[in-house]
């Protein structure tokens, strides 16, 4: 296979036919940089969205109360649903394979947050320990509320990295007294959390403490709950079952679609996820059509190169080239021009790719969309494949070709003048 | 060396059947110089080709180096015709992208000869030839005659017993050509059995024998070394 004669002769044969060699590798390289290039592109986008939807558990749901838009038993439509405790003590009692769930209730008035001199709006939750499960925090320091918290009442906050930063610009935060509405609470951990909204600046609080001191009353904002191994035909089933134990609870009709808002993050992670899936197929056929046509191409050269060749082929048949070693002649060269221009057409994918990543080129040309695309990148995998399918169809372009070659009989040859 | 015993031979094209070879026997000797002549159409590159296993025959029994030859695998066929056969053809047909070297070298690529022997063997048969000085020459740098002495350089480096020559000199001129007749004849007293078609009258008879072939049957035999007594041996007709 690395015999220097057959090199030699295929080396001699493309450098005679440079342009018609570079067109025909044009469009596998163009073939396989597609590919790799939209396949990166696509893993880039799904990653950036995945690390955009991740701030809520994929398999979790939330409920917010709505405004009934039906009349039911009396009451006319327009009635406010709002959720108090004992929804949320039912609920968790009551629907099947619950992991873990938490309420969040609200503070009125303005959150003004002070520590000494420092002070900022922040945006205060009160929600139960659970809460962490359902949103994907990371702790950079302490812990997050606990059971002990909400069940004693303790007036302890969890804070936001980007709140430490504003109220504890040069100190540590934990075991600090911060004051929310006049009143003193002690930090135990602070977090980072993933979002697309920039803005994000939260605070949580135990919801007991909140209840107790500034609503004094047991309303709720919303319910968050996560579930276990759950199908979005489970999930659905789900919804439905909270539709109308809280349709029973409060009053109003089972088919009233407003008066309770229910986000299925199962069902939205599911149909993301089999989006990406569509677009990645969708890219593979692009992408493996546009190596076929230039397979295609390198198979058209393939057979004009035997054309042309047959004198030669029949003149080293003659002196005894043996059918085998002028299939290899043919196979190697074909293999080799869409090899070599496949490999470039890698290369090139990959390294926009890099480029892209490195350079923060989305960042640059369009802000917005930055958070949309992260890690753009190609597996190994695919590296890999892409390199097979290259061998093959190469293998395949030459191989009838190269048959042609072998059935030329050289006596025919000698007298094609 | 070489018997051919009732070789048939025809060619099918579409719904016609070309009897080209129609009971050829013939027998040549070892070191033998034999010219085959005939008008086109008498079918004598077709019994060329059959001799120099380029083609197989339909019928009959051919002999060559005490191995019956029928058909046989495309790669023993170029094993055999590396080995004992050396082909010069009209148009020298030497490959254009390499020099007058690598050309004569070339047959020895197939043997799997080292580069560096094949090229020095390549070299020394260049230099019997007297073209030493333009083995880095490509053909086009070559004069017509210059080419068939690479292309006999080239159909000699394997040490073949048998030289297929078809039309040697038909694309030279006068001069040239008998000094390649010159050539062969000198390859023929090393002992090489040369196998010439030709259509030129002057050329067949620079041969010990002269095989004419006419619609596919050998018409005569003329012994030259009795030519002139105009002794014909007549083949018999079937």
């Amino acid at each position: 296979m690395f015999d220097r004669d057959k090199w030699q002769e295929i080396f001699s044969t493309i450098s005679k036919n440079k342009t018609r060699t570079v067109l025909t590798g044009f469009s596998v390289a163009t073939g396989i940089f597609m590919l790799i290039f939209l396949l990166g592109a696509g893993r880039g986008l799904r990653n950036g969205m995945t690390s955009v939807f991740a701030q809520d558990a994929t398999n979790s749901m939330q409920i917010y109360g709505g405004r009934t838009t039906k009349a039911y038993k009396g009451t006319p439509e327009g009635k406010r649903i709002q959720m108090v405790n004992a929804d949320y003590l039912d609920l968790g009692r009551s629907i099947d394979k619950l992991d873990v769930i938490s309420a969040m209730s609200y503070i009125p008035g303005a959150e003004t947050i002070s520590y000494k001199n420092n002070y900022g709006n922040f945006n205060v939750s009160p929600v139960h320990d659970t809460y962490k499960e359902i949103k994907n925090f990371d702790m950079l320091e302490g812990r997050f509320l606990n059971k002990k918290d909400i069940k004693e009442n303790r007036k302890v906050v969890a804070i936001q990295d980007v709140v430490k930063e504003v109220l504890f610009p040069k100190e540590t935060a934990i075991n600090k007294l911060i004051t929310i509405n006049n009143i003193k609470f002690k930090v135990v951990g602070v977090f980072n959390q993933p979002s697309f909204d920039d803005n994000s600046r939260e605070i949580y609080i135990p919801i007991t403490v909140a209840q107790k001191i500034f609503n004094n009353n047991d309303y709720l904002r919303r319910i968050s709950f996560t579930l276990q191994d759950i199908s979005v035909e489970e999930s659905k089933k789900v919804e439905q079952f909270i539709t109308y134990q809280m349709a029973a609870r409060h009053g109003f009709s089972r088919e009233d679609k407003n008066a309770l808002w229910i986000q299925n993050n199962i069902e939205n992670s599911q149909q993301f996820s089999s989006l990406f899936s569509a677009i990645e197929m969708f890219v593979w056929i692009i992408g493996i059509f546009t190596i076929l046509l230039g397979v295609i191409g390198v198979f058209n050269i393939m057979m004009i190169v035997v054309k042309e060749r047959t004198k030669e082929i029949g003149i080293r048949k003659a002196i005894g080239a043996s059918p085998s070693s002028v299939v290899g002649l043919i196979l190697m060269e074909a293999i080799f021009i869409t090899a070599a221009s496949g490999y470039v057409g890698l290369i090139t994918g990959v390294g926009l790719l890099e480029v892209i990543n490195k350079f923060d080129l989305i960042y640059k040309i369009y802000p917005p969309a930055a958070i949309y695309f992260l890690n753009p990148q190609v597996d190994l995998g695919i590296a890999i494949g892409a390199t097979i399918v290259l061998i093959v169809t190469g293998a395949l372009a030459g191989f009838f070709p190269a048959r042609k070659a072998a059935s030329i009989r050289p006596i025919e040859a000698l007298r094609d003048e | 060396m070489i018997r051919l015993q009732n070789i048939h031979k025809s060619y099918i094209t579409g719904t016609n059947k070309l009897h080209v070879l129609k009971g050829i026997d013939l027998h040549i000797k070892e070191g033998e110089l034999v010219s085959i002549m005939g008008s086109s159409g008498s079918g004598k590159s077709t019994l060329l080709n059959i001799l120099g296993l380029l083609d197989n025959h339909d019928e009959g029994v051919y002999i060559l180096n005490n191995q019956e030859i029928k058909s046989m695998s495309e790669t023993k066929a170029a094993k055999l015709r590396n080995n004992l056969l050396g082909f010069v053809f009209q148009s020298f047909n030497l490959i254009s992208f390499k020099n007058a070297m690598e050309n004569v070298a070339l047959p020895l690529y197939y043997q799997k000869v080292a580069r560096k022997k094949r090229n020095k063997m390549a070299l020394d048969y260049l230099d019997k030839m007297g073209l030493k000085d333009w083995a880095e020459h490509m053909p086009n740098e070559l004069s017509g005659g210059q080419k068939q002495r690479v292309a006999i350089a080239r159909s000699m480096i394997t040490q073949p017993k048998i030289i297929l020559a078809d039309e040697p000199t038909g694309a030279l001129d006068s001069k040239t050509s008998i000094e390649v007749m010159d050539l062969l004849k000198e390859i023929n007293q090393s002992g090489i059995t040369v196998i010439i078609v030709t259509h030129e009258n002057d050329i067949a008879h620079m041969t010990d024998r002269i095989i004419n072939l006419k619609d596919g049957r050998i018409e005569s035999i003329i012994e030259n070394n009795k030519i002139n007594s105009k002794e014909t041996i007549r083949v018999p007709q079937e």
